[in-house]
């Protein structure tokens, strides 16, 4: 890799042993991947990846101690993901209390305290879904970053148009310190360049959790490019829309490897560029009502006890928008009035962003999100489902990332709500 | 006696015994349990991995296509190697992950870990060595199956 006289003079160690480490980390992790030089982070606010004290990262808080020790934050500020546990909104026996605060998260209120010394944006910033509006980390389109977590990844550079690679937790914030990132892969326009064809023939709008998840599982860490559709959402991104892609690219991310995607006629690359941004010799693959009910029937049911009735409903994985909050509170609503019933028939957890919630709770469904009996937290279940002895519980989730990375059991949002709503005992 | 050529990302020299992975190799499930309780060495605690579930991979040569996985991933690798319980040699048979580059970089940066890592040795590379087996490894990347 080739280095400026500015960085060379930071790689010989003039600014310090740390930054120099620092420094060397993301051009050796750069050289890897053939990169040629380090381009500026051009959006001031990083995204990391790693917000839970899990005890077992202890390299992870030793460097943090030492970034502190030598005042070394980020150049703008940065938001992560959500926190693990919120004793307040969610049930946890003592037990799961023990494991959960003393044995798996033992660390998180001093590696929060050092996420504040080295810049995290307020109290507020725990959120996969940080580039909403509401929590205001939404770069630009071109803007290249520092961020990881697959899902904020994969939208950010497909809906938004931003540029960044699927880093690891720690490399993230590196990038956000130096202000530089290795240039390779999707930083690149050649890497942008879609190598596999989707084409969408369903009868109707796919559901976005399955459609992601057949795309990720087939194309793994390539680029698709998606034909069919706009057809079902439109030319615009609107807040349903931006609902949907979220969904439908935290499903290509983690049932497969993808971070980025262009959906034709609707994201900003797709629309200025067209099919030009088909790469030579791509594959094709096509999509039907018949091969997203196969890809459905493929998952595995992981429950201790397979045919238990579902204990728990986590919905908003990645976060909620504040629209699917919204929709999601009044459908509830509406399909209790309709079972006669006052509270949710199981015990069900809605999650989004501290500043989403903080929102939502000044709208008027708030009510009804009350009294229905609804838990509304911004913690992340994925780190709810990492304590053992949630394995025991019948966990069930629209989310097909919590599927894929817990023994939770995926429903389509339609059988998901009747589960809630107890539409499904009769 | 067969030898494959891989890229050495973090070179080194060692004789050691074969741990394989046919499937990749899920960094975190792998890992956690046995860093979680400070033990002196990894017992493979992914069930969903029947390759590997069960083995003592200390000190061992780790051969697999790639990690998945959570995207802590590259600092469960850091973790292991500042806690000298690391496999001793990473051999990748396809290009290495962004996970486990940006693990085997930690390690090696901030640890200042031995461990060895190798990658793009071929499809072939794993279909010929299996568990057990004695392994070679060169500075240049060039990997010996004695058998």
């Amino acid at each position: 890799m080739k280095l400026t006289e500015e960085q060379q003079r930071i790689l010989d160690g003039k600014e310090g042993e740390t930054r120099a480490m620092i420094l060397k980390t993301l051009v050796m992790f750069g050289d890897i991947f053939g990169a040629k030089r380090l381009v500026p982070v051009t959006h001031n606010q990083g995204h990391l990846v790693t917000s839970f004290g899990i005890g077992l990262l202890k390299p992870l808080y030793r460097i943090m101690e030492r970034l502190i020790a030598d005042g070394i934050k980020v150049k703008g500020s940065f938001t992560v993901d959500p926190r693990p546990v919120d004793e307040e909104n969610v049930k946890y026996s003592l037990l799961d209390k023990l494991v959960l605060k003393k044995i798996m998260y033992s660390q998180q209120a001093g590696y929060e305290e050092q996420l504040k010394a080295v810049g995290l944006k307020d109290d507020n910033a725990f959120s996969c879904a940080s580039y909403l509006d509401e929590v205001g980390n939404k770069p630009k389109l071109g803007d290249v970053l520092s961020w990881a977590e697959s899902s904020a990844v994969v939208f950010a550079n497909s809906v938004l148009g931003a540029r960044c690679n699927r880093n690891s937790g720690m490399l993230d914030l590196f990038g956000s310190i130096m202000g530089l990132v290795p240039e390779f892969g999707l930083l690149t326009d050649e890497g942008r360049k879609a190598t596999y064809v989707i084409k969408v023939n369903t009868t109707k709008i796919p559901e976005a959790q399955i459609l992601g998840s057949a795309i990720g599982m087939k194309v793994v860490e390539e680029v698709p490019y998606v034909i069919g559709l706009d057809k079902f959402l439109g030319d615009e991104l609107n807040e349903t829309v931006i609902g949907y892609l979220k969904d439908f690219g935290a499903a290509t991310a983690s049932n497969g490897a993808v971070g980025l995607y262009h959906i034709e006629g609707l994201t900003p690359e797709a629309k200025a560029q067209g099919k030009s941004l088909i790469a030579k010799d791509a594959k094709e693959y096509i999509i039907d009502d018949a091969e997203l009910a196969r890809v459905y029937e493929s998952y595995p049911n992981m429950w201790k006890k397979p045919d238990a009735a579902p204990a728990l409903c986590f919905v908003g994985c990645p976060h909620l928008t504040f629209t699917q909050l919204k929709d999601w509170t009044i459908k509830v609503s509406e399909g209790l009035k309709a079972e006669k019933r006052k509270k949710v028939a199981v015990d069900t957890v809605f999650c989004a962003g501290p500043d989403v919630v903080e929102k939502f709770k000044k709208d008027e469904s708030y009510k009804a999100l009350k009294a229905a009996g609804i838990r509304l937290t911004s913690i992340c279940p994925l780190m709810y489902t990492n304590n053992p002895l949630s394995h025991r519980k019948a966990i069930a989730t629209n989310s097909n990332k919590l599927r894929t990375y817990s023994l939770a059991r995926y429903y389509k949002d339609a059988k998901m709500l009747n589960i809630i709503t107890g539409k499904e005992e009769k | 006696m067969k030898t494959f050529k891989g890229r050495a990302i973090a070179p080194g020299s060692f004789t050691g015994e074969a741990v394989v992975s046919r499937q990749g190799v899920n960094t975190l499930a792998t890992f956690q349990k046995s860093a979680l309780k400070n033990a002196s060495e990894v017992i493979v605690s992914d069930q969903n991995n029947p390759d590997i579930f069960g083995l003592n991979i200390t000190g061992k040569i780790l051969c697999l296509p790639q990690t998945i996985g959570s995207t802590t991933g590259g600092m469960v690798i850091q973790t292991i190697c500042a806690m000298k319980i690391n496999p001793k040699a990473f051999l990748f048979s396809e290009h290495i992950d962004s996970l486990a580059a940006s693990g085997i970089v930690l390690a090696k940066v901030w640890e200042n870990s031995d461990v060895i890592a190798i990658d793009q040795l071929g499809a072939e590379f794993l279909d010929a060595v299996k568990t057990g087996d004695k392994l070679q490894i060169s500075e240049d990347g060039t990997i010996t199956i004695l058998g």
